[in-house]
C-alpha cells in the first residue's frame, strides 16, 4: 500500500497531449492568431524577423524582472514601474551631464541603483502590510509612487527651484543645466528627451548583422548582439540565483508562508529582498529599452512598461504563481508579433488600423484580466480539493 | 538504566491560564530509547504540556509555567520552538507542515540545505551560497534509512499519499543530528492501520537507535503496543503511570475518564414513550477533520441528547451536516418526514436551528450590532422582524422589533453589554455564546442543535449557558441535541448520550451510566468487546 | 475629554482629518491668493453632484464582500452605450419630423414629441432605459467571474473593467450609428472620442430648478437626484436583502449558515454596483455636457475608490455618509488645488496633489489590518 507513491501520475499518451494542450493554450491560441494576421498584414518575413530581434532586446530584461517576485509567491509585480521610474531619472541625469556611450548607460544605472533599491525597500515593506493582496497593492502603489516622480520631476529637477526652504532662501532643487531638457519655464522636464547619447550603444557594441533569404527576397537581419549578451547572462543568473540558500527560501516562502516562517526563514525580509532584486533589475531593464527606443517620454515611457511586460510573460505561458525563464521569450515574441502585425491586419481587415491597435490593447488588458481569473479560479478549487483531501475516506 | 541521569526530566511542572488551572504538579523522566506514550480525553492538558516542552510562544504570553524542566540534567527555560529545536526537541505535528512542490528531500532539508561556497558571497553574504544538491541527498537518504523505510527522495510532497507526507515529517526531525527527544502527536490519526502498523515499527527502529520518543495517541491499542512506559493525564494531573504489560485497555481507558466524586447526573427522565422527533441512519458527513462515516442515531421529542467523543471523531460533523453546512448524505427524517441535505435553508425552515461550536467564524456577525445577531436568522428564514410595505413588494427591516427582541434576550440571559447596538466582537466569549443561544431562540425551534456550548468561556457563564439550555427544554418542550467535548458537562444535563468514534456511534447510554463506560465507547471498542478485554491483559 | 477626542480621531482616521484640514485651508486662503470663495464653492458642488453617483456604486459591492468596484468601467461603458444611443435617436427622429408627416403615424408623432419641450427629458429617460438593462446583463455576467474568484476580486475587477474599455473602443469604431453629431467627419463611421449632448439633454438634471446667485451656482436638480438615489441605496440596504447583502459581506459563513444563497447575494451587489455606474456616468455627462468614448472611462474608477475610502468607508463597509462626506472631499481638494496651489506657487501642482491624494488614499485602505475572516 505505501510502495507504489506514483500511482496515479502516470498518464497515456492521448492524456499527455491533452495536458500540454490545456497547460499551454494561452501560447497556442495567440500563434494561432499570429498565423492568421501575419498574411493578412502584408509585412514580409525579413521585417517581421529583424523586429522581433529588435523587440526581444528591447523587452526580455524588463520581463525577466518579473520573476524573481513570482518565485516568491508575491504573484506578478505591477511595482516594477518603480524601477522603470528610477531608471528614468539616471537616463535624464546622464543626459544633462552628457555622459555619452556604454559610459553613460553604466552611469545611468549606478545613480538608479540605489533609487531602485529604495523604492523597492518601500514597496516590500507596504506589500509585506498588505499579504494576500499584493498584486492590486503594488499596482496602486506604482500611481502613488508616479505621483512622487511627477513631482520630483516635474518641479524639483531644473535650472531655477520653486520651492525653497523657508528663511534660509534654499533652493529644493536637483540642478539641470541643459536648456534642452527643461521646460521653458526653467523647471520641470521636458516630455520629450531625445537621448541620442546612448541610442543604440549597447545593441550596437558588438556590430553583428546577417543575411536572411526568405521567400525569395534577401534581407539584411542586425542583432543587437550586445544586448543579447547581457541578457544570456542575466538568464544565467537567474538560473543560477534558484540554486542558491536565497533563491530555495523564496521558492518555500511561496509556496507556503506560514510553513517557511516555522521553519525559520526570515519572511518579511525575504520577500522584501525579492522585490529589491526586481525593482533593481527593472530599473536596468528600462535603461535598456530606451537606449534601443532613443526617445524617453518623461512622463509615459514608463507607465506602458509594466502593463507590456506583464502581458507579455503572461502570453509566453506563465501564471501568477509560475513562469520559466521560456515563457519570457516566448511571450515577448508573441506579444510583439501581435503588436506589429493586428494594426496592419485590421487595416486590411475592416479598412480601420485603429480597430487593430485597440484589439492589441484589448488583448494586453485581457490576457491579465483571464491569467488573473484562471489563476484565482484554479487556487479555490485546489483549496476545495485540499479540503477533500483531509476528509479522509469518507 | 535509573542510576543515569534520564534524558527528559519533568519536575513538578503546572500551568494556569487566566486563572483556570490546567496542569498540576507534572512529573516524569525519560530515557534514551525510551518510547513515553501520553494518554488522556481533550483538555486533559496534554497539548499544554507539549507546548510548555517545546517552548512556545503562548506559554511565555499566558505567564509562563511553574515548575522545571531538565534535559540531561540541565534546566532549561525555552523561550522559542527554536530554542527547543536547538536543545534537541523535534516534533511531528498533527497537521502536515510539508510543502507541496518541494521533494522529499527539499522538505527533509528545509532551512538546514548544506550549501557550498561561491564568491559572490563575499559581496552578499552566506545566504547567497548555492545548495549542495548532492549532501542534500545523501543527508535525506541517511534519515530516511534511519526510519527503516524506502521512499524515493524526489518525488515531490503533493505527489505523495498521505503514510509518506507522516514519514517525511518524521525524517526531517531526525535530519537533526542533535534530536534527542521526538514528539509526536496523533501521529496515526490519518493513517490507515496497514500504514500505521509501517510507522509503528520505524517508531520502534528510531527508539532502537537510542531516541527517546513522547507519542501521543488516542488509538490505546498502538500505545499498548509501542511504548515502553504509559502516563495517564487527568484534568492537568498525571493520574496514572504504569507499564503497559501491567494494565489493559480498559483500565487506562477507565483511569482516563474516571472522576473520583461522581458528579450530578441529571435526572434520568424516562423518555422512551414519546415518539421519535429526528431519526439519522447512514448519516455521512464531509466536514474536514470531524468526518462522520456512518451515524445511525434517533433523538424522542422533549429529550435533550447528548453527542459525544473525542476530538476528530466526527461528533460536531454531526450538527453540522444535519444543519446543511456541510456536504452530506444518508437518511435524516425529522417528525418522521424526509430531511433533504446539503441545505441549511430547508433544514432550518422545517423548525431546526443551530448554535455553531464555531462562535467566531460561523455563530456571529462580529461586526454588527447585537440586535442584528439576533435577528438576523429569524428575518431571514421566517419573515420575522419584516415590514412589509406596498402590498409585501418590499420587505423592510423592522428596527423596532428587532431592538425588542434583543432588549427582551439581553435581560432574559443577562448578556452583559453597553447596549443592544454594541458590536458582537466586543462582547466576551460568554456573552457571545449567549447571544448566539438568542439567535437559535428568536427561531422559536422544535429541535435545536447546540454545539461545544461551554468552550472558551468562564464559569459562571457556563453554568447560565447550560441553565438556559434546560430550561428552554423544560418550558418550551424544545428538542435538544447538544454535543461536548466535556463528558461531565453532557452528563449533567442530558437525558442520553451517543458516543461518536471513528465517525460511527460506537453506543448511546442513559447518562446515568457509569462514567467508564463512556470512556470505553470513545475509546472506540465496544462494550461487550472490552469485557472481554477487561479479563484479558492483552486482550485486542 | 481627551479619550473622546482620540475616539474621535481613531473612527475618523488621520488621513482623513489630515485632508479635511488641507481643504479647510484652502478655502480658508482662497481671499489671500485672489480666487473667488463662492465660484470655488459653487465649483465643487457642481463637482459632487457630477461625481456621487459613481462613488455612491461603490457601496454594494463593498457591503456584500466583493472589496472596491475597480470594475466600475462595467457600468459606464453601459451608461455610454445608452447615451449614444439616445442621440442617435433623437438626430433619426429630427430627420423624420424634418421630412414630414408623410413618414407615418406612430413614427411621426414620437418623432414629434421630441421636438417639443420633452425632447431633453425623454431622452434623457430613454438614455436611462437603455442604460440600465445593459448594466444589469453586464453586471450579472461580472458578478460571474467575480463568485469564482473570492478573495482576489479587486485585481480582477480592475482588468476585467480595463479588457471592458478594450471592447468598447472596438465597438465604438464599428456600432452602426449614423448621427453626423457623433460621427467623424471624414470616413463617416466610427463615433468621435467626445460627443456634446448640447441639443439633447446638456444640463438636464442640473438646470432643473437650478439657482444662480451672481456666480454662485447650485445644480438643484442634479443634486435632488444624487440625493435620490442616496435615498435608494440607503432604503435597498433597510430591506431584507440589503440586510442579508450586508451580512454576506460581513461574514459570508453565518449568512450562508442562516439559509443565505451567498452568490445571489453577491450577484445582486454586483449588479446594482453596475446599473449604478451606468446612472452616474448620465449624471456626471448631463453636467460635463461630453461624453467621453474610446479610452475616457479607463481610469473612472480611481477617483470613485479614492473618494469612498476618503469619506471614511474601509474596503468591507460603506455608508452613505461616507459618500457624500468621501465625495465631497475629493472633489474638494480636485477643485481648489488647481485654483489655489497654483496660485500660491505660480505652478500647476494640482495633478501631482490628485495623484498622491487619490492613490495614497487606496493604499492606507488596501495596508491597514482589517478584520475580514477568509
Amino acid at each position: 500500500m505505501m510502495g507504489d507513491s506514483n500511482a496515479g501520475q502516470k498518464f497515456t499518451a492521448s492524456e499527455n497531449i491533452r495536458h500540454f494542450l490545456i497547460s499551454n493554450a494561452v501560447p497556442i491560441i495567440f500563434i494561432g492568431l499570429s498565423a492568421a494576421a501575419i498574411p493578412l498584414s502584408g509585412f514580409s518575413a525579413g521585417y517581421l524577423v529583424q523586429e522581433m530581434l529588435t523587440r526581444l532586446a528591447r523587452n526580455s530584461f524588463l520581463v525577466l524582472s518579473l520573476l524573481i517576485p513570482i518565485m516568491a509567491g508575491m504573484g506578478l509585480n505591477f511595482g516594477m514601474v518603480l524601477g522603470a521610474m528610477a531608471g528614468q531619472i539616471g537616463l535624464i541625469l546622464v543626459t544633462d551631464w552628457s555622459v555619452v556611450g556604454i559610459p553613460g548607460m553604466i552611469l545611468a544605472a549606478i545613480i538608479s541603483m540605489p533609487i531602485a533599491a529604495l523604492l523597492g525597500l518601500i514597496c516590500g515593506k507596504v506589500l509585506n502590510m498588505a499579504k494576500g493582496r499584493e498584486m492590486v497593492t503594488s499596482y496602486i502603489l506604482g500611481f502613488f509612487i508616479n505621483g512622487v516622480y511627477q513631482f520630483v520631476v516635474l518641479y524639483l529637477f531644473g535650472m531655477r527651484g520653486i520651492l525653497s526652504v523657508p528663511f534660509t532662501g534654499t533652493e529644493i532643487r536637483i540642478p539641470i543645466t541643459n536648456p534642452q531638457l527643461v521646460l521653458s519655464r526653467g523647471y520641470g522636464i521636458r516630455n520629450a528627451i531625445n537621448l541620442t547619447g546612448i541610442r543604440r550603444v549597447l545593441d550596437n557594441a558588438f556590430p553583428f548583422s546577417m543575411h536572411l533569404n526568405i521567400g525569395g527576397g534577401t534581407s539584411t537581419i542586425n542583432i543587437p548582439a550586445g544586448t543579447f549578451i547581457l541578457i544570456a547572462a542575466f538568464c544565467v543568473f537567474i538560473v543560477w540565483f534558484r540554486r542558491t540558500k536565497l533563491g530555495q527560501d523564496m521558492r518555500a516562502i511561496g509556496q507556503d508562508m506560514a510553513i517557511a516562517d516555522s521553519s525559520g526563514i526570515a519572511v518579511e525580509r525575504t520577500r522584501i529582498i525579492a522585490i529589491v532584486i526586481s525593482t533593481m533589475l527593472a530599473a536596468f531593464g528600462q535603461i535598456i529599452f530606451l537606449q534601443n527606443i532613443g526617445t524617453m517620454n518623461t512622463y509615459n515611457s514608463h507607465e506602458q512598461t509594466g502593463m507590456f511586460s506583464i502581458a507579455a510573460l503572461l502570453i509566453g505561458g506563465a501564471t501568477v504563481s509560475k513562469a520559466s525563464i521560456a515563457n519570457v521569450f516566448i511571450g515577448v515574441t508573441l506579444f510583439h508579433l501581435m503588436f506589429v502585425v493586428s494594426p496592419m491586419a485590421g487595416k486590411e481587415l475592416i479598412g480601420q488600423a485603429q480597430l487593430g491597435e485597440y484589439f492589441r490593447v484589448f488583448v494586453s488588458y485581457g490576457i491579465i484580466a483571464v491569467s488573473l481569473v484562471l489563476h484565482a479560479w484554479k487556487r479555490m478549487q485546489e483549496r476545495e480539493r485540499a479540503r477533500r483531501g483531509l476528509r479522509g475516506e469518507g | 538504566m535509573p542510576d543515569k541521569e534520564p534524558l527528559l526530566r519533568v519536575e513538578a511542572v503546572g500551568k494556569e491560564f487566566f486563572g483556570n488551572r490546567v496542569l498540576e504538579e507534572v512529573n516524569f523522566s525519560l530515557f534514551p530509547g525510551e518510547v513515553l506514550g501520553l494518554v488522556g480525553e481533550n483538555g486533559a492538558g496534554k497539548s499544554t504540556l507539549m507546548n510548555i516542552l517545546f517552548g512556545m510562544p503562548v506559554i511565555q504570553q499566558t505567564g509562563g509555567y511553574e515548575g522545571r524542566i531538565l534535559i540531561d540534567g540541565q534546566e532549561v527555560r525555552f523561550q522559542s520552538a527554536f530554542d527547543a529545536i536547538d536543545a534537541g526537541i523535534g516534533m511531528v505535528h498533527q497537521e502536515f507542515s510539508l510543502l507541496p512542490g518541494f521533494t522529499v528531500t527539499e522538505n527533509i532539508l528545509l532551512n538546514r540545505e548544506p550549501t557550498a561556497y561561491n564568491p559572490l558571497v563575499e559581496a552578499f553574504g552566506d545566504r547567497i551560497r548555492t545548495l549542495d544538491r548532492q549532501a542534500m541527498r545523501r543527508r535525506a537518504d541517511e534519515a530516511i534509512s534511519l526510519l527503516g523505510f524506502s521512499i524515493d527522495p524526489d518525488t515531490l510532497a503533493s505527489e505523495m499519499p498521505v503514510g509518506h507526507k507522516q514519514f517525511t515529517e518524521i525524517a526531517r526531525e531526525i535530519d537533526r543530528k542533535n534530536t534527542k527527544i521526538l514528539v509526536l502527536d496523533e501521529p496515526t490519526a490519518v493513517l490507515a492501520e496497514s500504514e500505521a502498523e509501517i510507522l509503528i515499527q520505524a517508531l520502534r527502529n528510531l527508539a532502537g537507535k537510542g531516541i527517546a520518543l513522547i507519542f501521543i495517541s488516542h488509538r490505546l491499542q498502538e500505545v499498548m503496543d509501542l511504548c515502553s512506559k504509559v502516563i495517564v493525564l487527568r484534568d492537568g494531573r498525571v493520574v496514572k503511570e504504569t507499564k503497559p504489560e501491567d494494565a489493559t485497555v480498559f483500565q487506562i481507558a477507565s483511569w482516563m475518564v474516571g472522576r473520583n466524586v461522581e458528579t450530578p447526573v441529571a435526572s434520568s427522565r424516562r423518555m422512551a414513550d414519546t415518539e421519535v422527533i429526528l431519526e439519522a441512519e447512514k448519516l455521512w458527513v464531509d466536514m474536514p477533520g470531524e468526518t462522520v462515516r456512518e451515524a445511525t442515531f434517533s433523538v424522542r421529542k422533549g429529550e435533550i441528547f447528548g453527542i459525544g467523543g473525542l476530538a476528530g471523531q466526527g461528533k460536531l460533523g454531526i450538527a453540522n451536516g444535519i444543519m446543511g453546512l456541510y456536504p452530506a448524505g444518508g437518511k435524516v427524517a425529522v417528525t418522521g418526514e424526509k430531511l433533504p441535505l446539503n441545505s441549511p435553508a430547508v433544514s432550518l425552515s422545517r423548525n431546526m436551528a443551530f448554535v455553531s461550536e464555531d462562535r467566531r467564524g460561523v455563530g456571529l456577525l462580529l461586526e454588527e450590532p447585537i440586535d442584528w445577531n439576533i435577528a438576523f436568522t429569524a428575518m431571514q428564514v421566517q419573515d420575522k422582524f419584516v415590514k412589509k410595505l406596498l402590498g409585501g413588494l418590499i420587505k423592510w427591516r423592522d428596527d423596532a422589533a428587532m431592538r425588542d427582541a434583543a432588549l427582551d434576550y439581553i435581560k432574559r440571559l443577562e448578556i452583559r453589554c453597553t447596549s443592544h447596538k454594541q458590536r458582537a466582537v466586543e462582547l466576551s466569549g460568554g456573552n457571545q455564546q449567549k447571544v448566539c443561544l438568542a439567535k437559535a431562540f428568536v427561531v422559536g425551534p422544535e429541535i435545536l442543535f447546540v454545539s461545544e456550548p461551554t468552550r472558551g468561556i468562564d464559569v459562571g457563564a457556563k453554568k447560565l449557558v447550560l441553565d438556559t439550555i434546560q430550561r428552554v427544554n423544560e418550558e418550551f418542550g424544545t428538542t435538544i441535541v447538544m454535543t461536548s467535548s466535556e463528558l461531565e458537562e453532557l452528563r449533567s444535563v442530558c437525558d442520553r448520550i451517543a458516543i461518536v468514534d471513528s465517525g460511527r456511534i460506537s453506543g448511546t447510554l442513559p447518562a446515568s451510566s457509569p462514567a467508564e463506560e463512556f470512556g470505553v465507547l470513545m475509546m472506540g471498542e465496544s462494550l461487550a468487546a472490552a469485557d472481554i478485554a477487561g479479563g484479558n491483559a492483552d486482550g485486542r | 475629554m481627551d479619550g473622546k477626542v482620540k475616539k474621535f480621531i481613531e473612527n475618523f482616521g488621520w488621513p482623513r482629518i489630515i485632508i479635511a484640514a488641507f481643504l479647510m485651508c484652502l478655502f480658508a486662503s482662497t481671499p489671500l491668493v485672489g480666487v473667488r470663495l463662492d465660484t470655488s464653492i459653487s465649483d465643487t458642488l457642481v463637482r459632487v453632484g457630477m461625481n456621487g453617483v459613481l462613488v455612491l456604486a461603490m457601496v454594494p459591492m463593498v457591503q456584500s464582500g466583493c472589496g472596491l468596484n475597480f470594475g466600475l468601467p462595467l457600468g459606464i461603458i453601459s451608461g455610454l452605450l445608452g447615451a449614444t444611443t439616445s442621440i442617435q435617436i433623437a438626430t433619426s427622429a429630427d430627420i423624420i419630423a424634418k421630412s414630414g408627416a408623410a413618414s407615418g403615424g406612430m413614427k411621426y408623432a414620437l418623432a414629434s414629441a421630441l421636438q417639443t419641450g420633452a425632447r431633453g427629458p425623454l431622452l434623457f429617460a430613454s438614455a436611462l432605459a437603455i442604460a440600465v438593462p445593459c448594466a444589469a446583463v453586464l453586471g450579472f455576467v461580472y458578478a460571474q467571474i467575480l463568485n469564482r474568484v473570492k478573495g482576489e476580486e479587486m485585481m480582477i475587477a480592475t482588468y476585467v473593467g480595463f479588457s471592458s474599455v478594450a471592447v468598447m473602443c472596438m465597438a465604438w469604431l464599428l456600432l452602426p450609428f449614423d448621427s453626423a453629431v457623433m460621427v467623424w467627419g471624414y470616413g463617416g463611421s466610427g463615433l468621435r472620442t467626445t460627443i456634446s449632448t448640447e441639443g439633447f439633454w446638456r444640463h438636464i438634471l442640473s438646470d432643473f430648478g437650478s439657482i444662480t446667485i451672481g456666480r454662485f451656482y447650485v445644480p438643484t436638480g442634479m443634486f435632488l437626484f444624487f440625493a435620490f438615489m442616496v435615498f435608494l441605496v440607503w432604503a435597498f440596504f433597510r430591506t431584507k436583502t440589503g440586510t442579508a447583502i450586508t451580512a454576506v459581506g460581513s461574514n459570508p459563513e453565518f449568512a450562508r449558515a442562516s439559509g443565505i444563497n451567498v452568490d445571489k447575494m453577491r450577484t445582486i451587489s454586483v449588479m446594482f454596483s453596475t446599473i449604478l455606474g451606468a446612472v452616474g456616468i448620465l449624471v456626471y455627462e448631463q453636467s460635463f455636457g461630453f461624453i467621453q468614448l474610446y479610452m475616457g472611462p479607463l481610469y473612472m474608477a480611481f477617483p470613485a475608490v479614492a473618494a469612498i475610502l476618503l469619506g471614511g468607508a474601509s474596503v468591507n463597509k460603506a455608508t452613505m455618509t461616507n459618500v457624500v462626506v468621501g465625495t465631497f472631499l475629493f472633489q474638494g481638494i480636485l477643485t481648489m488645488t488647481p485654483s489655489v496651489i497654483n496660485n500660491l506657487l505660480k505652478s500647476d501642482m494640482s495633478e501631482v496633489i490628485r495623484i498622491m491624494v487619490s492613490n495614497g488614499m487606496i493604499l492606507y485602505a488596501l495596508t491597514r489590518k482589517t478584520q475580514v475572516k477568509r
